[in-house]
């Protein structure tokens, strides 16, 4: 590959992704790293030490030794983190499955609806989007109330005798989280539905192969890319999600967004919160590489 | 097999059926489709023999490919029936129809590699193991690819990839294969390459073959026979040489190869037609049409000989001049304006290199044919 000298225009284009990642990115991490290695104190800021650049080398000498491991170690030692974790793994593990389960079908529709329609049903999957997120979560607040409207028509359809609690439960995070992040699942499955081919299920027909037995030989495999996309869109967001489980689920047992919230606003422990929050980004980071590797063998391939 | 209200119908007889062969392969009997208010495909009837090479030509937009489609079941007829070995397909789905059909895009699935686009079809089938890969490997080798194997279809080059679609049909073994434009996407080499496997895999292999093409000289060398389409009806099905010899109507004529055409009328000898742009016009066989009837005279360019000096017989010759020469390389097309002011072409096969006496521009010029050459058409 021969590199062609770069325009000053080009240069200035290439680094803006790159600037916005380190201003809004790596400067934030650095600093909650840097918190996340210190101690607390009853102080402004809450934390020792703090780097002071007007004592020189020494300042700086001070800054280092006064760093340590005690914050990890903490979160190793208490389970609360460790079950905190789980469950937000777990929570969004689930959602995630079910999310994939339910837009996958409705992408699936879109796609093969005619042209003219597809328009419309992709404005009515963001029209959601037109509403504050938070005020959607507040209707659902009220649709799950004891007295509120899910439990009426279970009870005027003598589903149940007794209206059930769904407030303060897991239920109630499932439910906001799949209804909150539904958009994010089907858009990307129906990207690459609506481009699929048409002419290979017809050849996978004219080859034998029932209509059924396309969808997994043919369909599934070549939508793995949006499968992959709409399942780290849902999977990342929502294992640090905070107002779902805040406002709908029960204080018991919290995800670990409420934990950090917990440490950070509550406790004023910024540098566990801060080793909180880094942990949390490594666990996510993975399944960013892995999608980043396989994109690359994909690439790679055409 | 089932049985519908159209078997009662009397069917037209195929207008090319082979004699001592009694019952075609494939029959297709009044068929139609249409699409809104268009016909694409309109009442076409044609049968299609065991072993056979068949290629539909015709313009683009005609209704080839939606007639392909109507046999592989992807579309469903508005009218008429498909019948192969005496069965009905009209309840069959594609999935069980015992043809196949390689696409114009090949649709290769691109998430499969060489080897598992050209399994796919056998792994339906249910068969084993170890005949699969031994009918893949042996068909591989058949179309040259066997080196390729592993490779997924967009590390192939377009030649290469349609290979793999013609392998991926023929180890089904149909018992009809349908090829939309199997070569159109190939440069010009390689389509003659091509075009000549096709042929020897078709009889190799002894299948049916039906070949979609809107080049006809595609559809002369390859085919048995040949069904010439427009507007989604068949204007004719005749062997080759009697399509270009003896076109059924003045369409398929001009369509097949070019023509020069002259109108009049049937002498009363019934061995002449008179009033034509170039006169009194002889022919060699009785015209089978009353005298007075107005008919046309085709006559093909390479018949037409072109000389400065006046022929000696004053049969069939008319003067002209020479407005415009195409140089092809081995032949010359010669566009003469003639007394009523049309042009007649003539194509005068470069033999001799050019000799000093070769017709120049604004020459004038004697054309003339003998009574063999023209062919008379009522319509
Ligand atoms: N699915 C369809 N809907 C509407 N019109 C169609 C459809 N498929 C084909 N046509 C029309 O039918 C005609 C014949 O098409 P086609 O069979 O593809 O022609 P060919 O293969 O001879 O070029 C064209 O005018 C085309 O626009
Ligand atoms: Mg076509």
């Amino acid at each position: 590959m021969k590199k062609q000298p770069r325009s000053l225009w080009q240069r200035f284009a290439i680094s803006l992704p790159y600037a916005w990642l380190v201003a809004f990115f790596l400067v934030p991490f650095l600093i909650v790293l840097k918190i996340s290695f210190s101690q607390g104190a009853i102080a402004l800021p809450p934390y020792r030490p703090v780097l002071d650049l007007t004592a020189g080398w020494q300042g700086i000498e001070r800054f280092f030794t006064g760093l340590s491991f005690d914050n990890y170690r903490l979160l190793g030692s208490d389970p609360l983190y460790l079950l905190s974790y789980v469950k937000s793994l777990e929570i969004a593990a689930f959602s995630t499955l079910m999310l994939l389960v339910i837009g996958y079908p409705i992408a699936y529709g879109m796609a093969r609806t005619p042209r003219r329609l597809q328009a419309v049903l992709v404005v009515l999957v963001m029209l959601p989007f037109w509403t504050s997120f938070l005020i959607r979560i507040y209707a659902w607040m009220n649709i799950l109330q004891r007295d509120g409207p899910l439990n009426e028509l279970l009870m005027t359809l003598h589903i149940v005798r007794e209206p059930p609690v769904w407030l303060a439960t897991d239920t109630a995070i499932y439910i906001g989280i799949v209804y909150s992040y539904l958009p994010f699942m089907v858009l990307p499955l129906y990207a690459v539905l609506e481009k699929l081919d048409e002419s290979l299920l017809e050849a996978a027909a004219d080859l034998g192969c029932p209509r059924w037995k396309t969808f997994w030989l043919v369909t599934l495999p070549l939508s793995s890319p949006g499968v992959l996309a709409g399942v780290l869109l849902c999977f990342i967001p929502i294992v640090g999600e905070f107002v779902i489980p805040d406002l709908l689920g029960g204080s018991r047992a919290p995800m670990i967004g409420q934990t950090i919230w917990m440490e950070f606003f509550g406790n004023k422990d910024w540098p566990t919160a801060s080793a909180v929050a880094i942990v949390l980004v490594c666990l996510l980071v993975t399944p960013i590489v892995v999608f980043q590797h396989q994109a690359m063998r994909g690439g790679e391939r055409s | 097999m089932q049985i519908t209200g159209a078997k009662d119908r009397p069917t037209k007889s195929s207008p090319a059926s082979v004699d001592g062969n009694p019952r075609p392969l494939l029959r297709i009997e009044g068929l139609s489709k249409r699409f809104g208010s268009f016909m694409a495909v309109d009442r076409l009837s044609l049968d299609i023999h065991a072993g056979e090479f068949f290629a539909l030509l015709g313009p683009s937009g005609c209704g080839k490919t939606t007639l392909l489609r109507l046999i592989a079941g992807f579309e469903r007829p508005n009218a008429g029936r498909i019948v192969l070995d005496g069965v009905d397909l009209a309840p069959v789905p594609p999935y069980r129809r015992p043809v196949n059909m390689m696409f114009q895009s090949y649709a290769l699935f691109p998430h499969l590699t060489v080897e598992a686009n050209v399994a796919f079809g056998l792994k339906q089938e249910g068969l084993p193991r170890g005949e699969i890969a031994g009918r893949v490997a042996d068909m591989l080798a058949l179309v040259k690819l066997e080196s390729l194997g592993t490779r997924k279809p967009n590390e192939l080059s377009g030649g290469q990839r349609q290979r793999v679609a013609l392998a991926r049909c023929l180890v089904k073994r149909p018992r009809v294969l349908l090829l939309d434009e199997p070569l159109a996407a190939l440069d010009k080499k390689l389509r003659d390459l091509t075009r000549f496997e096709l042929m020897e895999l078709q009889r190799q292999l002894g299948l049916t073959f039906v070949i979609v093409t809107h080049d006809q000289s595609e559809a002369m060398i390859v085919a048995d026979r040949i069904g010439v389409m427009d507007r989604g009806r068949l204007m004719q099905v005749a062997a080759p040489d009697e399509i270009y010899e003896r076109p059924g109507s003045r369409w398929v004529a001009d369509f097949v190869g070019d023509i020069n055409l002259f109108e009049g009328r049937v002498g009363d000898d019934r061995l002449s037609v008179e009033g034509t742009a170039a006169g009194r016009l002889r022919i060699a066989a009785p015209i089978g049409a009353e005298p007075r009837t107005p008919v046309w005279v085709a006559v093909r360019p390479e018949r037409i000989r072109l000389s400065h000096d006046k022929p000696p017989n004053l049969e069939n010759c008319l003067a002209g001049t020479i407005v415009e020469i195409g140089y092809l390389g081995d032949v010359s097309i010669y566009q003469v304006r003639i007394a009523d002011g049309s042009r007649v072409k003539a194509a005068v096969a470069n033999t001799d290199g050019n000799g000093g006496d070769s017709p120049q521009p604004a020459d004038n010029v004697w054309l003339s044919f003998s009574p063999e050459a023209p062919i008379v058409l009522m319509r």
